[in-house]
This record gives C-alpha cells, sequence and structure tokens, in this order.
C-alpha cells in the first residue's frame, strides 16, 4: 500500500535514512514475527506428518474422528462441522481486512464495526473448538479395546474417546498432536482476539486519531490473518487429507 | 521525543474512497474463492473419503487447494502483494526453500522407518 514506491531512488535505496523495504519498523517487524512463529507451526505439522507416515498402519482417518455436527444427534456427517469453522475464520478475516481498509480511509466508525465483528467471529471459533475437543475426549459410547498403561502396568480394556494417554480412534499420537497442534493454535486465536479487543478499544478512545494512521490496526490484522493461515493449513492435514 | 530524521512511512498508508471501492470489491472476491474452495474441499472429502482409488489424488488436490488459499491470504489479505518485491522475496524465499527441505527430510524418513519396522521405544 505504500504509495511512494514510484519515486524510490534504487541507488540511494540502501543508503541509509530509509527503510529499504519502504515500511515502518513496526509492519517489518511483525513480519519477522509472523515468520518465526510460522517456523514453528510447520516444525510441529512436519513431526506430524513424520509420525503419521511412521504410523501409518495404526493412524485413524478424521473421517472417522470428527462426525458430529450440533443439533444433528448421531449423523454421521463428517468434515461439515470443521468446514463450518473454517467458514468462520475465513468471514473474520475478512471483516480484519475491511476494518484496514476503513482504517485506511480514517473512517473511525466503520473500522469499529469490522473489528467488533471480527471479535465475535474469533470467539464463535474458539467455542466451537471447544465443542469439537469435549467430542474427542468424550468419544462414543461404545468404545474400543486398547491396550493401555494403568499404574505402570498394561492392561487391555474399554476406553472411550482421546487424552493423551489412550485414543480410541487409533494411535495415541494422532491426540497427542491434535490437541497440541489445533490447542496451539487456538492458543494463537484466542491471544488475537484479546489483541483485538485491546485495539478496539485503543480505536473507542481516539488514539488512532492522534497518531494520524490507523497502522496498529493493519498489524494485528497482519496477526489475525496469519492465524487463519495457520488454520488452512491445520484444517488440510488434520481434517482432509 | 520529536524525530525528524525518521520518514513516517504509516502515514503514507491511506486511499480515497474511491480507491476503496475498488480494494473492497477485490477483498470481497478473494472471500468468494476462498469460500469456494473450501466448500469444494469438503465436498470432495464428504464423496471421496475412504475410497482408496481415490486416495492419492485427493492428498494431492488437497494440499495444491491449500497453497492456492494460502497464497490468496498472504498476497491480498495482508498485503504482501503489494508491498516492495525486495520484501516479498525475503520473507517468501527462505521461508519456502526451509520448508520444501524440512518436509523432504522428514517424511521421506519416516517412511523409511517405517518400512524397516523399527520400533520407537
Amino acid at each position: 500500500m505504500s504509495h511512494n514506491t514510484e519515486v524510490l531512488d534504487q541507488k540511494t535505496l540502501w543508503g541509509g535514512g530509509r527503510s529499504p523495504f519502504n515500511v515502518s519498523y513496526g509492519k517489518l517487524m511483525i513480519w519477522f514475527f509472523l515468520i518465526s512463529d510460522a517456523l514453528t507451526f510447520s516444525g510441529l505439522l512436519c513431526s506430524y506428518g513424520f509420525m503419521r507416515h511412521k504410523f501409518s498402519d495404526t493412524w485413524p482417518s478424521a473421517n472417522d474422528v470428527f462426525v458430529h455436527f450440533p443439533f444433528m444427534g448421531d449423523a454421521h456427517v463428517p468434515l461439515l462441522y470443521v468446514g463450518l469453522m473454517t467458514f468462520i475464520l475465513i468471514l473474520s478475516s475478512v471483516t480484519m481486512v475491511l476494518a484496514v481498509e476503513a482504517g485506511h480511509r480514517r473512517n473511525k466508525k466503520e473500522v469499529q464495526i469490522w473489528l467488533a465483528l471480527t471479535i465475535v467471529g474469533g470467539f464463535f471459533f474458539l467455542f466451537s473448538q471447544v465443542w469439537e475437543w469435549a467430542h474427542f475426549i468424550h468419544g462414543t459410547e461404545a468404545g474400543a479395546i486398547k491396550d493401555i498403561i494403568v499404574d505402570g502396568e498394561w492392561v487391555t480394556q474399554v476406553v472411550h474417546g482421546a487424552n493423551l494417554h489412550h485414543n480410541e480412534y487409533g494411535n495415541v499420537l494422532f491426540g497427542d498432536f491434535f490437541f497440541f497442534i489445533t490447542g496451539f493454535h487456538g492458543f494463537h486465536v484466542f491471544s488475537g482476539v484479546v489483541i483485538n479487543i485491546i485495539i478496539l478499544i485503543k480505536v473507542m478512545k481516539g488514539h488512532m486519531d492522534k497518531t494520524g494512521h490507523y497502522e496498529m490496526v493493519e498489524k494485528t490484522g497482519l496477526y489475525w490473518h496469519f492465524v487463519d493461515l495457520v488454520w488452512v493449513f491445520v484444517f488440510t492435514f488434520f481434517y482432509l487429507v | 521525543m520529536e524525530r525528524d530524521d525518521i520518514i513516517e512511512y504509516s502515514l503514507d498508508i491511506s486511499h480515497t474512497d474511491e480507491e476503496g471501492k475498488v480494494i473492497r470489491k477485490r477483498l470481497w472476491k478473494v472471500f468468494w474463492i476462498l469460500l469456494a474452495v473450501t466448500i469444494f474441499e469438503v465436498g470432495m472429502g464428504f464423496m471421496f473419503a475412504g475410497v482408496a482409488a481415490y486416495k492419492d489424488m485427493l492428498m494431492y488436490t488437497f494440499i495444491f487447494l491449500t497453497v492456492v488459499k494460502a497464497g490468496y491470504i498472504v498476497m491480498i489479505f495482508m498485503h504482501l502483494g503489494d508491498e516492495m518485491s525486495y520484501l516479498k522475496k525475503i520473507i517468501l524465499i527462505p521461508y519456502c526453500f526451509f520448508i520444501a527441505y524440512l518436509l523432504f527430510i522428514a517424511i521421506s524418513e519416516a517412511n523409511f522407518i517405517f518400512d524397516i519396522g523399527w520400533v520407537l521405544g
């Protein structure tokens, strides 16, 4: 969005006195932060891929695990609920980018509306995830017979649902990775919502009018879109593939 | 403390109402694309899940569509497409290179130890 790209003299670009990338310090730094955060998630997803290929004979298929939808009882509807969660997150991403766009026009009222809608979307996503986790932890009524460790001894018994120690649906590691990666992502969504609330309060109090720009909205927007970006990958590798 | 040697880039970032209309139109277009891709993915998964013959085809389709979605989010929503090409390159090239390398190592190693039947622990 930098409007003075055209007038840059390429020769003096790196000579000091000007950012070589033509962006403000804060925006450059949030990009660097996002890269390091993206590497963390990539590392987690790569190790997930490693274990999945290593234990591909006992790895459960998400289509057999996440099959519920609210108010539909025991109906078998794989993927639908997580599709809805993805829709909510994409929608909140759009409202965020519209808040950034309104900020570029210095339109305080529109920024407030879109930011508030983004926060609502974030909460919707978080509660959807709670619902998903609860179903995964409770499991099915029938359960499955598994070898698990109780008080340091291997015993064979019926287990329901999944936690860090046993998993009704298949390999224990599936549950471990699911809880860790979606939990870590959910924590990012949570902190994104908190940051959005802080920025919304700042906008309402008129801080952005004082500084003359809405770059803070843009920076928190970058973080929020990054969270959406991570979910796109989590969605593919946990639920689709 | 006021400093006059720092160029305030933040103040440059602005556009008029007319420009905003065009930008908003583009943003909503991207939203519909992302939504369509997601619905397509869910539909494919719904129909072909568990069909062994389609497994690989589905996997590569999903991964390709994921990269497409990621591209739209990074380039349009995060405005990376509008930044200088230097910035684009310094963010994307090292990252993509590193991840491609890591993925190759992790997956091929995992397949190898699965094949030889080595048990962890």
